[in-house]
């Protein structure tokens, strides 16, 4: 009977794991690209740290973002900060602002850029890396072009003098039911940017470390803080373990 | 007889008597932890009500420091909970902390029902501690249920318009009944205002109190064991039950043995996986609460699921939202459905052992299904499931009275 216990709780916790495994595998996008970042590579996150300031910061916030803890954390002293990333602010204790006023952006753009401190989180590395270069010409759009991951976007393509413009082939088919079903082939370039296809790439999945850095800048303390505490209470389990057996052992 | 000769300025057995004279200290814990008999042959399964009460403390604990820093307004809720994630100090431990800890009260309460259901531990007469218990559940529903809009993201704000909402099918009464709930016409301000006053100062007062009241319950008639057997039954000459051992010093050294397993587990969440891939945090409440643009897909946190897989079942408003509170309520009539005439699963026949783990899967599944899109295979699978979740408590009656039971011992099963 131990054993069916053991069987029944066995059970119980393989259930929630291969449910957790279904939820957690649930909802993702089928092709996207896998954005591969290096959370642990500072000088990517440094250029990261870079083209957000020059290509994003322009138009998106980052409302939550202090440049002290970029500094800290990026190996920037306060000159650097200054001199490298802080164009619209004074002090480095100051969170990062978008030079475009937002009442502006929205009469503009129909829809205010919106803040990027959390988007890594919101959407997950994968779909920003694919939006950043999943832009392509679509005449029906305001902007010149339309985005493979979010459709209808109001966000023109900024980086076009990186990658150069590209346009994106569909194919279409009939379903059973009648119903025109398009399937993505693939993109086609249309005009050379000042980065080859390899540099955009990297250039891209910097900025996507960056993003996802800022999202939580605490993540590698935690990450490190979690190894000691583990490393504590293992500790802690074998002097709870034998206090256990020595109080036990007058039951019989 | 001693206070006869008492005599003024001369020490009367120290600062303990003195106390136990006018409170009573030492009778309350000799009653309470280290005269309270137990059963020697508890296994693992027996650690879950002493884990609710270590996540309790914990999210009481980490809850103050939180209050400290969070601002319960729309206008700066969200921004408040990041300022607790990223400039205040260690305010991101304390916060994942109460996030994680959320999550594990469901988990460890979830498994110290089911345990309940294994042992029959709510079987005649620890018929209340049951239903205090389901009591705190739903306390602990509602109070999971305040504390998810306080982030104000947009999961937050559209989980609430979704559950909120439900109470509109009821006829007549609904409508304002969704008002009296949200303070307001839509889910606003006012709605955050008073669910951080549900979260932090209603719903806690209640929860402690009936957690009290649940241990008071218990210790009067004692805890039920893996056997089912009553050990008061075997007292030796002192009064002591021969198969009991005094909660202090013995289970507690073993719970203690147990706590720190669990702060493994719950460390390494914490420390690791804080959001569980978008089962703890879910991805979209890291938007803010957005009242034009609604999420492409809403589901409340996992541990609603099950009973929202159900409301989802029915194709009917009205009757949708009538078998998701059943769902939630039957447990309760437990102690009145088991007819069995042994409490254990060891001394069950065949039938209660399946029902159970069927139960098992289709609750489960249901907290799966309801995660999921409402659509096509999944709606039909979610109605299947519901099904069995029913059968699982109305046929009871006629199941656990069928079943073939085995003889149930004198003593626990205990190998030392």
């Amino acid at each position: 009977m131990v054993k069916l216990n053991k069987t029944a709780g066995l059970m119980v916790l393989g259930l929630c794991f291969v449910a957790t495994q279904g939820m957690a595998a649930g909802g993702g996008d089928t092709h996207m690209e896998a954005a591969e970042i290096d959370p642990g590579n500072i000088s990517s996150l440094q250029r990261g740290a870079r083209n957000f300031m020059n290509y994003c910061s322009g138009c998106h916030s980052a409302q939550y973002v202090r440049y002290t803890t970029i500094g800290k954390y990026l190996g920037l002293s306060e000159e650097q900060l200054i001199d490298n990333l802080m164009f619209n602010a004074d002090k480095t204790f100051e969170t990062i602002q978008a030079t475009m006023p937002s009442a502006d952006a929205q009469r503009w753009y129909g829809t205010a850029p919106p803040d990027l401190s959390l988007m890594a989180r919101a959407k997950g590395n994968d779909y920003i890396y694919n939006f950043l270069k999943g832009f392509y010409v679509s005449e029906d759009s305001p902007t010149g072009v339309d985005n493979l991951v979010l459709a209808g976007t109001s966000m023109p393509h900024v980086l076009w003098e990186l990658q150069g413009y590209q346009t994106a082939i569909f194919s279409t088919h009939n379903n059973e039911d009648g119903s025109v079903a398009t399937t993505f082939e693939g993109f086609e370039a249309l005009s050379a940017g000042a980065m080859d296809a390899e540099d955009y790439d990297e250039f891209v999945r910097d900025t996507v470390n960056f993003l996802a850095y800022i999202s939580e800048p605490i993540r590698s303390d935690r990450r490190k803080l979690g190894v000691w505490v583990l490393m504590f209470l293992i500790f802690f389990f074998i002097l709870a373990a034998m206090l256990k057996k020595q109080i036990w052992k007058d039951v019989n | 007889m001693a206070r006869i000769e008492a005599e003024v300025g001369k020490p009367q057995g120290g600062f303990i008597k003195w106390i136990d004279d006018r409170f009573p200290m030492t009778a309350t814990m000799k009653y309470h932890v280290t005269e309270y008999y137990a059963s020697k042959n508890f296994n693992w399964w027996y650690i879950f009500g002493v884990l609710a009460f270590v996540v309790l403390a914990i999210q009481l604990l980490t809850g103050i420091f939180l209050t400290m820093n969070y601002k319960p307004a729309a206008a700066d809720a969200f921004a408040s909970v990041e300022y607790i994630m990223r400039d205040v100090e260690w305010g991101w431990l304390i916060r994942y902390m109460h996030s994680t800890g959320a999550s594990f009260f469901f988990i460890v309460v979830y498994l110290h029902m089911f345990r309940a259901m294994l042992y029959g531990s709510y079987k005649k007469p620890r018929e209340l501690i049951w239903l205090i218990g389901m009591l705190i559940f739903f306390v602990l529903m509602a109070e999971g249920f305040a504390g998810y809009l306080l982030p104000w993201g947009q999961m937050s704000y559209w989980g609430a318009q979704v559950i909120i909402s439900l109470f509109g099918a009821i006829p007549v009464v609904g409508d304002a009944l969704v008002e009296i709930i949200r303070g307001d016409y839509s889910i606003s301000d006012i709605t955050l205002n008073r669910f951080f006053a549900l979260h932090v100062i209603v719903l806690p007062l209640a929860l402690i109190a009936l957690v009290f009241v649940h241990i008071v319950a218990l210790h009067e008639v004692g805890s039920n064991n893996p056997d089912g057997i009553e050990i008061k039954k075997n007292k030796d000459a002192s009064g002591k039950p021969i198969d009991g051992i005094a909660f202090h010093p013995y289970h507690t050294s073993k719970d203690l043995v147990g706590i720190v397993v669990f702060l493994m587990i719950f460390s390494s969440v914490v420390f690791f996986a804080p959001d569980m891939g978008g089962l703890f945090l879910e991805h979209a409440n890291f938007e803010p609460a957005n009242l034009t643009a609604t999420p492409e897909h809403i589901a409340p946190v996992w541990y609603y699921t099950p009973y929202y897989a159900i409301l989802r079942a029915v194709p009917d408003k009205l009757w949708g939202f009538v078998l998701f509170g059943l769902s939630v309520l039957l447990p309760v009539f437990l102690p009145w459905l088991d007819r069995s005439r042994v409490r254990s699963i060891r001394y069950r026949g065949w039938m209660y052992k399946t029902a159970l783990s069927v139960f098992v899967v289709t609750f489960i599944s249901l907290a799966w299904l309801g995660l999921q899109p409402a659509t096509g295979t999944y709606v039909l699978m979610a109605r299947i499931f519901s099904v069995l979740y029913f059968a699982f408590f109305l046929l009871m009656p006629f199941y656990t009275a069928a079943d073939k039971t085995k003889p149930v011992p004198d003593r626990v099963v205990y190998h030392g």
